[in-house]
């Protein structure tokens, strides 16, 4: 049985973006995603890789289960973020 | 790209036993309430999850709306009402057993749920004097402000109310684990479900668990004609776990399916054409009845179901005149006139009368009760909308008082999908069962998206509730039995297989490849030839290229597993394709070499299940189930005289 590994799958997207001056590396993200796209830093105390960043299910449950505010965020694709534009107060009538 | 050791080590080497009196795969809400049902009843139980219970499953993260909750206080209409409502809206492809038990005791669910700690009341009175809150009760209704049988419920609370409710009743949790085959034994020349086996995703350890009952809910089958090897995880609608593993595993095992020839044109893949579910402007379901305007800001007029136009905001939540209820939700598309609720006017009418594209969803015209119950409760409450949407769109600046949020497409979907772009969605196919959710197999039952024709939350609640209690009183009889070595070295073998080969296929290609397939062979319209075809090219698929799948940890190997089960799902659709030798618009199935249309001898469920590797046709009427109420009052009178009455009693 060959010894496991794990690479960092690349992936056009960044759905999870750290904030390391906040972060306390609890794992409480990677504890929490179901899809399990993250594993716990190597060195302890930093924030969870995401190793798997093309298999998020974009769901907030990591944000959801963060103890630190802004610590880790998360962001859908550019191609995802829909248009929205001031109302119009004075339509034209049809 | 950085490569790391594997964290959580390797124990592939390893075997555990389990043994437990009902066994439950699956810890989305089906598998949880089932798991709490059975637990209640006394019996030990064991539920395998391959994600985190906490958060798993299609309402891990939240959900807004709880349909059908037909028993609350505020209710204007019987479960009988509305559940034969549905099996008429959806031509009797329905499933009247389940939609009936969802609509008689999804209320006690909610009620449960309460108990656990879940939110399904407006305790704060933020919404205190709003037209879709009783103000006695504090539950808030969605859709039919009259009626009053879909709640606005809190759903980002109830997944981690239920794991604590799991753990307090003593369930073992086995999270991170894969179910990946069924145990069954003869005896007396009858097949019975004597427990499964999995895989730890992160360890490799083997598991064996052995039980006198097993129930099935793991969610549906996807990736079958969508799939984008980079953004797997927006492919479908429904988490990448769910995938149908239940219904590989239980078509190896004998299982009955039926309308496994159902699949729509595809509705969401924000992978590719559509936006994030809730995420763009639209009307529907979450954000049901937004008012919507065109790129000059003209007001799209909604009409009721005889085309009359509605003045008020209000009038769009209550039945046409002479209409006693009406139907929306998460299966209804274009409800029949009988249940047809109010709506905006159809895109082409609206293209006659000059109206101009882009639409938006422009709450800032609404009430400020019925914008704030959309614009953050709803959306916010719905899974993957309190993070990506609501939390997101506001920091970039959206104001629901002063933007308006753009919709694709031309109606209420975000995207426009091609014919042979399809997904098992709007009440597709699944377990066929009986009065008690059992599958075919004695000892095996079914609950949730795991059914044929599921829709929601509620649907998943009631039933797996249902089941698990089911499932403990056939434990009563039976004895846990010792599975075949042979078997269960055969599913080591299979599964351990491509971490053996050093070179190989990754699993994402095999995917790519099988939904290729799909949309080539499945598509919109179909032929025996086409299908046929399809079969032969999976056929191949299986015999050379399952052997070179190779992968370096079990994350990949859990991932790999589940591209088998994709590929033996795709072989049973098309098969059940080739079963039904004509086409059927409740079932969105065109065969071109049998265009006729739902002629009466095809008016049934077709079944299939393997049998000796081969599969089989069963045919089963239309309306099996009788008459919802009366074959339910049979079965169920200790719930009737017990918890069921002690629910109505404490309201």
């Amino acid at each position: 049985m060959k010894k496991f590994t794990v690479t960092q799958v690349p992936c056009s997207a960044r759905p999870i973006v750290f904030e390391d001056s906040l972060c306390v590396g609890c794992n409480r993200c990677a504890d929490v995603c179901q899809v399990d796209i993250f594993i716990p830093n190597p060195e302890k105390g930093k924030h969870p890789l995401v190793v798997y960043p093309g298999e998020c299910y974009y769901c907030g449950s990591c944000v959801m289960a963060c103890p630190r505010e802004g610590a880790i965020r998360l962001q859908h694709p550019l191609m995802n973020r829909a248009k929205f534009v001031p109302v119009k107060e004075f339509p034209e009538q049809p | 790209m950085s490569t790391y050791e594997w964290p959580y080590g390797n124990e592939t080497e390893i075997e555990e036993t389990v043994s437990s009196d009902v066994l439950v795969l699956g810890g989305g809400m089906a598998g949880c309430y089932a798991a709490i049902a059975a637990a209640r009843k006394g019996k030990s139980v064991v539920l395998v999850e391959k994600g985190a219970t906490v958060r798993s499953g299609s309402a891990g993260s939240g959900f807004d709306h709880w349909e059908s909750a037909c028993t609350n206080p505020c209710s204007r209409v019987t479960p009988k009402e509305i559940a034969e409502a549905y099996i008429e809206e959806q031509d009797y492809y329905s499933n009247g057993i389940a939609h009936y038990i969802e609509c008689r005791e999804g209320y006690d669910r909610l009620l449960d749920m309460e108990s656990f700690g879940g939110k399904i009341r407006d305790t704060g009175d933020e919404f205190k004097g709003a037209e879709f809150r009783d103000d006695e009760t504090k539950l808030m209704f969605a859709y039919d402000y009259k009626n009053r049988f879909t709640l606005r419920v809190w759903g980002s609370t109830f997944k981690p109310a239920l794991y604590q409710e799991l753990k307090r009743l003593g369930v073992k949790i086995y999270d991170r684990t894969e179910a990946t085959g069924l145990l069954t034994a003869l005896e007396k020349g009858k097949k019975r479900g004597i427990g499964a086996m999995g895989m730890n995703v992160r360890t490799g350890k083997f598991m064996i668990f052995r039980a006198k009952a097993t129930i099935l809910a793991m969610s549906r089958p996807a990736r079958i004609w969508l799939f984008n090897p980079d953004l797997v995880g927006l492919c479908e609608f429904r988490p990448p776990q769910s995938i149908g593993s239940g219904h590989a595993m239980g078509y190896r095992a004998g299982i009955e399916f039926t309308m496994m020839e159902k699949s729509v044109r595809g509705e969401f893949s924000a992978a590719g054409r559509s936006f994030p579910p809730y995420g763009a402007g639209n009307n529907h379901n979450t954000w049901y009845a937004a008012t919507m305007v065109d790129a000059r800001g003209v007001e799209i007029p909604y009409v009721d179901r005889d085309g009359r136009e509605l003045k008020t905001v209000s009038e769009r939540y209550y039945p046409a005149p002479g209409q006693k209820f009406f139907l929306k939700g998460g299966v209804i598309d274009e409800a029949k006139y009988a249940y047809r609720g109010p709506e905006t006017l159809p895109f082409e009418e609206l293209m006659r009368r000059g109206y101009k594209l882009p639409f938006y969803a422009d709450l800032s015209r609404m009430p400020e009760m019925e914008r704030k119950v959309i614009w953050g409760m709803m959306v916010g409450e719905e899974g993957k909308t309190k993070i990506p949407i609501l939390k997101n769109y506001t920091q970039r600046g959206f104001d629901p008082t002063r933007h308006m949020l753009q919709s694709y497409g031309t109606g209420w979907q975000s995207a426009s999908f091609l014919g042979q772009e399809r997904q098992l969605f709007g009440a597709p196919g699944g377990v066929m069962h009986d009065w008690d959710l059992k599958t075919n197999i004695d000892g095996i039952y079914a609950a949730g998206d795991q059914l044929f024709a599921s829709d929601c939350c509620g649907f998943a609640a009631a039933t797996g509730y249902y089941a698990g209690r089911k499932a403990a009183a056939y434990t009563e009889q039976a004895e846990l039995a010792e599975p075949d070595r042979a078997e269960i070295e055969r599913e080591k073998e299979r599964l351990y297989a491509p971490l053996r080969s050093q070179e190989g296929m990754n699993w994402r290609e095999l995917n790519m490849a099988i939904s290729k397939a799909m949309q080539n062979y499945c598509g919109e319209i179909k032929c025996r030839e086409l299908l046929e075809e399809g079969l032969d090219l999976l056929a191949s698929y299986q015999r050379e290229m399952v052997p070179a799948l190779s992968c370096d940890n079990p994350h990949d190997l859990m991932r790999t597993h589940e591209v088998l089960d994709i590929l033996q799902v795709s072989q049973m659709i098309l098969q059940a394709c080739l079963f039904r030798e004509s086409s059927s618009k409740p079932l969105c199935f065109q065969r071109s070499d049998f265009p006729q249309m739902d002629p009466q001898e095809d008016r049934c469920f077709y079944t299939i299940r393997l049998e000796e590797g081969k599969p089989v046709r069963g045919r089963v009427s239309l309306g099996y189930f009788g008459d919802v109420e009366q074959e339910y009052e049979k079965r169920n009178q200790d719930y009737i005289l017990g918890e069921g009455k002690k629910k109505g009693e404490a309201q």
